[in-house]
């Protein structure tokens, strides 16, 4: 625990989660394949888990942490039901392009 | 007994048809049609005719005094329980009045309708709208009962109103010809300018009286004997302005003429059993009001006599055998308004009922004589149709000898008491007289002109393959034949006696002597000779004399030919003006308020062209400024808001921040 609060102040952990989340929205805006913007999402969701813990650290709150058990059950179940619903795509489209899936119709 | 009326089944049973005939009837066939449209107005007619000879028996009886009145009381009202209108203090509801006068017209109104029906089975049996044709004559049936059985203002507004709608209908039945179109059109537009007068009369009524029901109007006139006065007088001109658009009166009689583009069983019952007859029954009913304004009165005598000899005028040298008898209608309307205007309201019924049986039986011959010519209405090209149309020639020698004013003819019976009442009205009366007298010489004149020409002498036209006429035609014109004989022969004493609780004047009335009465009228039937006489020589004997007179007169005739030239002048005077008005409203007022309207659809269209980049359809478009806006926000807060003004609500207080802060620094330095 030491090295948290000396080496690395708690803004350092702030900013690199701030990073992640910048890098998170920035795949999603600009990458066309559904797999990499599904993972830029789940790069938020985590940058967002960073944050939880830091603050629940710094504050003693152990609510902070339970939130993050929250989201990462979320994120599995997401990752669970997103990969299937991925793979329902490429077999129905044969390409994972976000552009080329904009209608619900085929 | 009035619970057994049921007066609301008279308006129904034509309602019915119309709607039955009105949205089924190109789907059924043809005869069930006919079935349906002849018997509607029956039903109605025979329902009136029950009432009224309950109401003829209760007369009859309470007259002997036996007290036995197993009849209808008189009159009988019936009204929904429901209220039509409930305004603060005006309530108007659905009333249905059946008294003695109105018990008069409706068996005029549904027995004459109902020959005329039975006369279009056979005249329209060719025509391809003759389902419509039948729904809008119920229509006009049902309006007219309607109008006829109010018992406010209102609703015979409706009625009124209603009779326009469908006299527009059917006038303009053959609406594919422009004129018929144009015809409606006119009939509709003057009688809306009548129709205004009535409704600022129904306004002032409201104003002055609290209420519009007749009978809240009587009572109230009854309370105040003395009531007098410029609004009366006011009333009643604006009444007589809607009786004068409806009744076609000078100056509103233009539309008349021109309604003869219907079918020809549409003219007779427009100008015999409905329509027209609207604007004399409407003052009879009224007359409690104008026996209070002698000047309206004497406006409606004025007005009447002054059409009564225009409109004769103008039939003299008419070569449309319909319009000889349009004219003729808006002659011997006038004789109603005369008789009207001397408070001789049941003479003026009296004609009415008569005239409607004799004009009705006058167009349904001359439609039967323009069937058989194969559509050909010009006089100038009929002639010897004598022996080829015996029942119709037979059938309208006695509407002509009825309408000319001579015994025993219902005509005369009619005629003669207007007459009779001009002569005694006060001091004008006398000119009224001869205005009436004088119009009697041009009504037998024009009509024996008629006479000879459709009918005697050789036919000077080759173009007429005769058409046989059938029963359903003929029956009608014999029907109409015997009453317009013997119709008259109720003569107007039992009549008057019969109708005055309900049309008798409330004023003093002049009274005259039976002798008088004998030499009055000896005149007119010798006038109605003199006009036989003349037309005989033109028409007859020597027949080049009226092609000289013309000639020799150029201008007066040229004058007469073109009615006065009143189409013209109002079509300068008033449609012109018009005309140009609406075009400047078009062009510069309308203009500017389109080019207003077209100046904020442009300002939100723009707006809509810029606006409508950002619905690009475009997934990531819309996640892009979603962050955008969410580091707005954020950015928004930080630049702006203190720290506090947005804390997270687990920080609930600035306290429990500051000391969470000071336990972090202190658990930091005890883990240390």
């Amino acid at each position: 625990m030491s090295f948290l609060q000396h080496d690395v102040p708690l803004s350092w952990y702030l900013l690199l989660s701030a990073v992640l989340f910048c890098l998170g929205v920035v795949g999603f805006l600009i990458k066309r394949n559904l797999i990499t913007v599904f993972m830029s999402i789940e790069l938020m969701l985590n940058a967002v888990n960073l944050s939880f813990v830091t603050f629940a650290y710094q504050w003693h709150e152990v609510r902070g942490q339970i939130f993050v058990f929250f989201v990462m059950m979320v994120a599995a179940a997401e990752a669970a039901v997103g990969l299937a619903i991925i793979i329902a795509v490429f077999r129905a489209r044969s390409t994972l392009a976000v552009d080329r899936i904009d209608l619900m119709k085929l | 007994m009035n619970e057994s009326a049921h007066l609301w089944l008279i308006p129904l049973f034509p309602f019915v048809g119309f709607l039955l005939n009105g949205i089924l009837g190109s789907r059924l066939p043809r005869r069930l049609v006919s079935a349906i449209g002849v018997l509607a107005p029956l039903a109605s007619f025979v329902l009136v005719l029950s009432d009224f000879g309950a109401t003829i028996i209760s007369a009859a009886s309470s007259c002997r005094g036996c007290g036995q009145v197993t009849a209808l009381a008189l009159p009988a009202v019936e009204s929904l329980s429901y209220p039509w209108l409930a305004i603060g203090a005006l309530r108007v509801d659905f009333t249905f009045v059946l008294d003695q006068l109105s018990a008069v017209m409706l068996l005029v109104v549904t027995g004459v309708g109902f020959l005329i029906h039975v006369y279009s089975v056979g005249y329209m049996r060719e025509d391809p709208g003759y389902a419509r044709y039948f729904s809008f004559l119920n229509l006009f049936l049902f309006f007219m009962s309607v109008l006829v059985l109010a018992g406010n203002f209102l609703l015979m507004f409706v009625g009124w109103e209603g009779v326009g709608l469908a006299s527009y209908l059917l006038i303009g039945f053959w609406f594919q010809r422009n004129s018929a179109a144009d015809a409606g059109k006119k009939a509709f537009i003057v009688n809306r300018i009548g129709d205004f007068g009535f409704l600022i009369g129904i306004f002032l009524v409201l104003s002055t009286f609290g209420t519009l029901s007749f009978g809240g109007i009587a009572a109230h006139l009854s309370l105040e004997p003395a009531l007098h006065g410029t609004v009366l007088t006011l009333i009643c001109l604006c009444l007589l302005v809607g009786a004068a658009g409806k009744s076609a009166q000078l100056p509103l009689y233009i539309w008349l003429p021109d309604a003869m583009e219907g079918p020809t069983p549409v003219s007779a019952l427009i100008h015999a059993a409905t329509m027209v007859t609207a604007g004399v029954y409407m003052i009879a009913r009224t007359h409690l009001l104008f026996d209070r304004a002698p000047i309206a009165l004497w406006t409606v005598a004025i007005v009447g006599a002054a059409t009564a000899l225009f409109a004769a005028t103008i039939g003299l040298v008419q070569n449309d055998i319909k319009r000889v008898l349009a004219y003729s209608t808006i002659s011997q309307l006038g004789y109603m308004f005369l008789a009207c205007g001397v408070a001789a309201y049941s003479a003026a019924i009296f004609h009415l009922v008569m005239h409607s049986f004799f004009k009705a039986l006058l167009f349904l011959a001359a439609g039967s004589v323009i069937h058989a010519m194969g559509g050909e209405q010009d006089l100038r090209k009929m002639g010897g149709l004598r022996t080829k149309l015996p029942v119709t020639f037979w059938t309208m020698t006695a509407a002509v000898f009825a309408m000319a004013g001579f015994p025993p003819f219902a005509g005369f019976f009619s005629k003669d008491p207007i007459l009779y009442a001009a002569f005694l009205d006060g001091t004008g009366g006398k000119l009224l007289w001869f205005v009436g007298l004088v119009t009697a010489l041009l009504t037998s004149f024009y009509m024996f002109r008629l006479w000879y020409l459709t009918f005697l002498g050789e036919p000077r036209s080759e173009t007429g393959h005769h058409h046989a006429t059938p029963l359903s035609m003929l029956v009608p014109l014999v029907i109409l034949a015997v009453l317009s004989v013997c119709g008259g022969w109720i003569g107007l004493d039992r009549f008057s006696a019969y109708l005055a609780p309900a049309a008798s004047a409330h004023r003093p009335m002049p009274t005259g002597n039976p002798g008088l009465e004998f030499i009055l009228s000896v005149a007119a039937v010798l006038v109605a000779l003199e006009g036989w006489l003349i037309a005989d020589k033109y028409y007859r004997r020597k027949t080049e004399r009226p092609a000289q007179l013309a000639a020799a007169l150029p201008t007066g005739y040229k004058l007469l030919l073109n009615k006065y030239y009143v189409d013209e002048i109002y079509g300068a005077v008033i449609v012109k003006p018009l005309f140009a008005f609406s075009k400047f409203v078009l062009g510069g007022v309308d203009l500017m308020l389109a080019g207003l309207a077209w100046l904020l659809a442009g300002i939100a269209s723009l707006a809509g062209m810029i606006l409508q980049r950002w619905q690009s359809g475009n997934l990531r478009s819309y996640a892009a400024w979603l962050a955008a806006g969410a580091a707005a926000v954020l950015l928004f807060l930080l630049l702006t808001g203190s720290p506090h003004a947005w804390s997270l609500p687990f920080f609930h207080s600035e306290a429990i921040f500051k000391v969470s802060h000071i336990t972090v620094i202190q658990a930091g330095q005890a883990g240390h």
